[in-house]
């Protein structure tokens, strides 16, 4: 029996051992010369023609200045893409990665995934304080590791169907929520079988871009207390959030029947699209959406989201979020994939020729303010939006958007009336994020 | 004296005897420990380790446990959701296909047509069939719904509406039972003629026939749609991952991650949620106690249905 044990024994530590040794995946280093003839991997989520060419067109600019290092870019690859194969290691792994989420962020950082790009920084002279804007420096860290850039940003607002308003009568977009509210009834168009022609603002969770996080942002909330645990409960904000949302919803025919007009909606990024088939007279959207709206049948223009009736100083603000950059752990070349995001993010002239051609926000303090941008006034709304002193990102988590993901299951079930006690509520999903969080800690 | 003289050469043999069984089995033995010791003693490790794929893993005791059975607010639905389905999906696949089964043996005319009908939804893959029916049941857009709402009858929401969305699923499942019926059938077609002959002789009905010869002959197939039905539903997830995902609406993009489950959790499955705190959270440890629970719980149930008191073998069975 003794020898029985023994082998078992024996095999269950050879059985941990072998799992060990497996757990590891390769890392890289920073011991090459970015002078040296190098092939980086680039990968990026970028699938549309127009903004495949643009980042393309990127590409062969750094090539021009660092001939030594040729850029094999592969474009539509997701956050779980990226994840796994850093994650699997192996000599196809990329060695610059972006993302556009800032969500994970703070995951890529704790867990060292993406590189802390503070030494780099150091090492070739450049000033991230003086080069980026504090907001998008703050979603691009976490805890000190800056293991992201910002490669260019996205800041939401409103646009909205002049043709619409003006057969209802308004003259201007809305600047408080109760303006919203009241603009929203007035440009909601029934069917006479109690279903809609349109919908004067949706404010469903699910429709789009819709994050419960993006309205909320109108809010300006701290999610996390000093000592980082979560604080939505504390947060009078997300009552008031919450509030409006619901009033919205009830105002223009309830949860049941906006839900069931939202799933006859076209695909996002399609033609069908519902703002721009007409079926949304006021919508939350980025500022790439201009460049969807090319064939509108209707007069529309864009504008900061409404803001609470209290806090009228505020309007103009927005949610801010982006692209982000970095450089994967196992890379062995991180020295020229150096090179190559600090191309894409810090070279003025660069980061403002991206952010035309894919119309999204520059990055840069520099890039915002140069004459070369593109002047569309629909356009230079957002950039208003994004220098904002009010605008917040969403902060980076231990946990990724673990907490953001959180946030939208128990908004779903508050839009639909299912949350008949709000403090509880919000107190167990603060018990939820922190036991996440915890959870994600070694 | 002669034994104790071949006691070497016995022993020799016998020692052949055991390497050749075990060369012969030697494919099943690798597999086995490649396919599934190894990954399971892999499991039971990692789940008392924090580990996030990245950074080596460290031991954190019965904190990923707890987490999953007491912290985790996902894993009560998940878990409902997986055990309702094995119910009440296998039990209607069962009769559902058994039905068929014994109307396709039966049909004198057209049998060749209405066998390859009732078999041709079953090759369709199952993302394909999935999104097939998401479109058809559409509350908004779908002809169902308009169809119905033609002849007077408030049809539901589908997949839209969290009371219906598992049932939408079973109907999915049911549309696609050519398996069951294909093997409902052979097993019904192997029924000795002769014993139908002599219950009507004993002036048996059609239900006393089926009650008293059909079912005893054909408990084995049962029992295996049965059980082959509870694992294979235990491991649900294309199909609910796919009609959540569709009917929501909600834009999958390169940073978008998208929660299971749509609508209010309603088709969140275990292995879903295993997915999503593994391979999206990178919560390993969590993901391996997932696992595990759902193995116990597989293994429970396959375990009780195997057991001859069950009463749907008999021992020559």
């Amino acid at each position: 029996m003794p020898r029985k044990m023994a082998a078992l024994a024996s095999v269950l530590s050879a059985g941990a051992l072998l799992l060990t040794g497996c757990a590891n995946p390769s890392t890289g280093s920073a011991e090459d010369d970015p002078t040296k003839p190098v092939t980086l991997k680039f990968w990026h989520g970028w699938s549309e023609k127009s903004e495949v060419k643009a980042i393309d067109a990127s590409i062969a600019r750094f090539e021009k200045l660092h001939p030594n290092i040729k850029v094999k870019a592969t474009g539509n690859v997701t956050d779980a893409t990226v994840n796994q194969a850093l994650r699997a290691g192996g000599s196809d792994a990329p060695d610059v990665v972006s993302s556009f989420t800032t969500n994970n962020v703070g995951q890529y950082c704790s867990s060292g995934m993406w590189v802390d790009l503070n030494p780099f920084m150091k090492k070739t002279g450049l000033d991230k304080t003086k080069v980026f804007p504090k907001t998008l420096l703050d979603y691009t860290s976490y805890e000190g590791d800056q293991c992201a850039l910002p490669l260019l940003a996205d800041a939401y607002g409103m646009y909205y169907n002049k043709d619409a308003f003006a057969e209802a009568g308004i003259k201007r977009s809305p600047r408080t929520m109760s303006e919203l509210r009241r603009d929203a009834v007035k440009l909601t168009k029934r069917t006479e079988s109690g279903g809609y022609q349109r919908v004067g603002f949706m404010p469903n969770f699910r429709l789009y871009q819709n994050s419960p996080d993006r309205l909320f942002a109108q809010w300006g909330p701290s999610y996390f207390g000093k000592d980082g645990k979560a604080r939505l409960a504390k947060e009078k904000a997300a009552k008031e959030f919450y509030a409006t949302t619901r009033e919205l919803i009830r105002s223009q025919g309830g949860y049941g029947p906006l839900e069931t007009f939202r799933t006859s909606f076209g695909d996002e990024m399609s033609s069908q699209n519902a703002f721009l088939t007409g079926k949304l007279a006021m919508h939350m959207d980025g500022e790439w959406r201009g460049l969807f709206m090319k064939g509108a049948k209707f007069k529309w223009d864009t504008a900061p989201l409404p803001v609470p009736d209290d806090r009228p100083e505020t309007y103009g603000r927005g949610y801010l979020t982006g692209t982000v950059v970095g450089i994967a752990h196992s890379s062995t070349h991180q020295n020229a994939a150096w090179e190559l995001v600090k191309f894409l993010t810090a070279d003025t002239d660069q980061v403002v020729a991206f952010a035309n051609a894919i119309h999204n926000v520059p990055s840069t303090k520099a890039a915002l303010t140069s004459p070369k941008l593109d002047s569309d006034p629909t356009f230079r709304a957002f950039l208003d939006i994004a220098q904002n002193r009010y605008s917040t990102a969403l902060p980076p988590s231990i946990n990724g958007g673990q907490y953001v993901t959180s946030l939208q299951d128990f908004s779903y079930g508050v839009e639909a009336g299912k949350v008949h006690d709000l403090d509880a509520g919000l107190q167990k999903l603060d018990d939820e994020i922190d036991a996440d969080n915890l959870q994600a800690q070694n | 004296m002669a034994t104790l003289t071949n006691a070497p050469a016995l022993r020799r043999k016998a020692r052949r005897e055991r390497l050749r069984t075990l060369g012969f089995l030697s494919p099943w033995l690798v597999g086995f420990t490649v396919f599934f010791g190894y990954p399971l003693i892999a499991t039971v490790y990692f789940s008392f380790m924090h580990y996030n794929q990245i950074e080596a893993p460290t031991f954190v005791g019965l904190r990923n446990w707890r987490y999953v059975l007491e912290q985790m607010p996902l894993f009560g639905p998940a878990l409902w959701n997986t055990l309702w389905l094995v119910v009440v999906m296998v039990a209607l696949r069962v009769v559902f296909g058994l039905g068929i089964g014994l109307l396709v043996t039966r049909i004198k005319s057209g049998a060749g047509f209405f066998r390859t009908a009732f078999y041709l939804p079953y090759l369709a893959p199952p993302v394909a069939a999935t999104v097939a029916f998401v479109f058809l049941l559409n509350p908004g857009t779908g002809p169902v719904n308009d169809i119905l709402g033609n002849i007077g009858i408030h049809a539901p929401n589908w997949f839209n509406d969290p009371a219906w969305a598992k049932p939408s699923l079973v109907l999915l499942s049911l549309w696609g039972i050519g398996d069951l019926m294909v093997i409902f059938m052979a097993a019904l077609l192997d029924v000795p003629k002769e014993q139908y002959e002599a219950a009507e002789l004993d002036g048996a009905g059609a239900f006393h026939k089926f009650r008293y010869v059909t079912w005893p002959s054909i408990t084995p197939i049962v029992m295996f749609a049965v059980v082959t039905g509870v694992v294979q539903t235990m491991q649900y997830y294309t199909q609910a991952l796919v009609a959540g995902k569709l009917a929501s609406g909600v834009s999958i993009g390169p940073g978008s991650v998208i929660q299971p489950g749509y609508p209010d959790h309603s088709t969140l499955t275990v292995p879903q949620l295993v997915y999503s705190l593994g391979f999206q959270n990178f919560n390993t440890g969590a993901a391996c106690v997932l696992s595990l629970v759902l193995f116990a719980i597989a293994m429970a149930v396959t375990t009780l249905l195997m057991r001859k008191r069950a009463g749907l073998l008999s021992a020559e069975d």
